[in-house]
């Protein structure tokens, strides 16, 4: 198991030519749930992205689970689950359906898809709705129970209250607190500063591409 | 968690593409009556039995081709709806396993379609198949089906993400299927024996069929991943 879940040293993230990130320096532990704060345009979801091996390193040193971001972003693309604006479910399929095929996909069974839905608090009732008939919230929450299912290490959400009502909102804090207390360690994005600061353990300030302890 | 492997991604793929399908029925209640009313309207248009008989290979591929535009359009629609592609490739799954399994999901449901057609062009036509014939026919589409599953799935991720993607898959993928459209037309109308043709002719056309879904099966898995990337 490794503690140190993310660590970047004077690591520089070019986004089209552009150092949206300009030598980050800080790192994550395990367990932590991390939220990143900024303006937009800061290069919050740079960061995230750079965490999930979709933008490479220019320059500096970046690990991610153990692995050099520099050189096998893959492995790192599979050990994370990240989350933006969409959910990214089959709006035909159910609940079961979504979560049964990203357990098929990493060759889990059906004990986890189980322990997945029972986590994120998805009923027996609701596993067999199509998506298009679910709420926002809990589309959200079955989002999340595939990045269970998928047994991903790190969580980077961003803005991941966006779009949900209070009870939503409320249902998502309870989730990312749960997942936490199984294992997985979480950085977000979020413009909710109240919500969002009492459930981080801790925060970051990024500005202009410039990460500090907040 | 391990990388997912290509067996375990073609397989999931292939059968949530076919789930779908099942669930929404985009294939029974608007594909397949778009196709039969495309082999009417040609029946009206030529009104001739003679050259319905002679033209008859060629009438059950276009409306193929046609049909099989809004198949593949809806194949990726899906897919684009909440950025489900996209989940996928930031989860680091191989993406040849998705080529795999979206291309064989394509294939069965264009071979569903093909059965539709030619039974209609056989009934409104009034073509008739001998036993060679039709073990040419099944052949024919078989490679063909296969060869559109390849390119449309690639041309349909190609363009997945692409402003005004509806206008630029027909553009782009109806010249480089002319081939598929030339090889199954002449091998059809040799399994019918349109215009004295015999049925050994077609096999060299069914050939050609076969290669064109080979390159395409392995240059699509090839390309399938780098072009979703970017």
């Amino acid at each position: 198991m490794v503690s140190e879940v993310i660590s970047f040293v004077d690591a520089v993230i070019a986004y089209d030519n552009f150092p949206a990130v300009a030598g980050a320096t800080f790192s994550v532990d395990s367990g932590e749930i991390i939220l990143l704060q900024g303006p937009n345009g800061a290069g919050k979801t740079t960061l995230l992205r750079a965490c999930a091996g979709l933008l490479p390193i220019a320059r500096g040193n970046a690990t991610v689970l153990g692995v050099d971001l520099k050189s096998d972003r893959a492995t790192v693309r599979s050990q994370v689950g990240l989350l933006g604006h969409s959910n990214g479910l089959y709006q035909d399929l159910t609940v079961a359906e979504n979560i049964g095929f990203w357990s098929r996909l990493v060759g889990a069974g059906n004990e986890d898809i189980a322990q997945a839905m029972r986590l994120m608090g998805l009923s027996e009732r609701l596993s067999a709705v199509k998506i298009s008939n679910l709420s926002a919230g809990q589309r959200r929450r079955c989002a999340l129970a595939t990045l269970i299912v998928r047994r991903a290490r790190l969580w980077l959400l961003d803005e991941p209250h966006a779009g949900l009502d209070a009870q939503g909102r409320d249902e998502l804090d309870k989730t990312l607190r749960s997942a936490r207390d199984a294992g997985a360690t979480v950085v977000f994005a979020s413009h909710e500063i109240d919500r969002a600061q009492a459930l981080a353990t801790r925060r970051l300030k990024v500005t202009s591409g410039v990460v500090s302890e907040a | 968690m391990s990388r997912p492997n290509n067996g375990r991604v073609f397989s999931a793929v292939l059968i949530k593409d076919l789930r779908i399908e099942f669930r929404s029925r985009v294939l029974m209640n608007q594909v397949l009556p778009f196709a039969g009313l495309v082999m009417i309207m040609f029946a009206f248009a030529l009104d001739n039995d003679d050259v319905l008989q002679r033209v008859a290979g060629g009438l059950v591929w276009l409306a193929t081709l046609f049909s099989s535009l809004i198949i593949i359009q809806r194949s990726f629609a899906v897919e684009a709806a909440d950025q489900a592609l996209d989940s996928l490739r930031v989860a680091g799954i191989d993406l040849a396993g998705v080529y795999f399994g979206k291309a064989i999901a394509l294939t069965i449901k264009l071979i569903v379609l093909d059965f539709v057609l030619l039974v209609t062009a056989m009934l409104l036509y009034r073509v008739d198949l001998t036993g060679s014939g039709l073990v040419l026919l099944v052949t024919c589409v078989l490679g063909s089906t296969t060869g559109l599953g390849f390119v449309g799935t690639l041309y349909g991720g190609l363009t997945a993400g692409a402003k005004g993607r509806e206008t630029l898959l027909p553009l782009l993928l109806l010249p480089v299927v002319a081939p598929v459209l030339i090889a199954a037309t002449r091998a059809t109308e040799a399994a019918f024996a349109s215009g004295g043709a015999q049925t050994s002719e077609g096999w060299a056309w069914v050939g050609l069929l076969a290669v064109f879904a080979a390159v395409f099966g392995v240059g699509g898995s090839l390309a399938f991943g780098p072009l979703i990337d970017e």
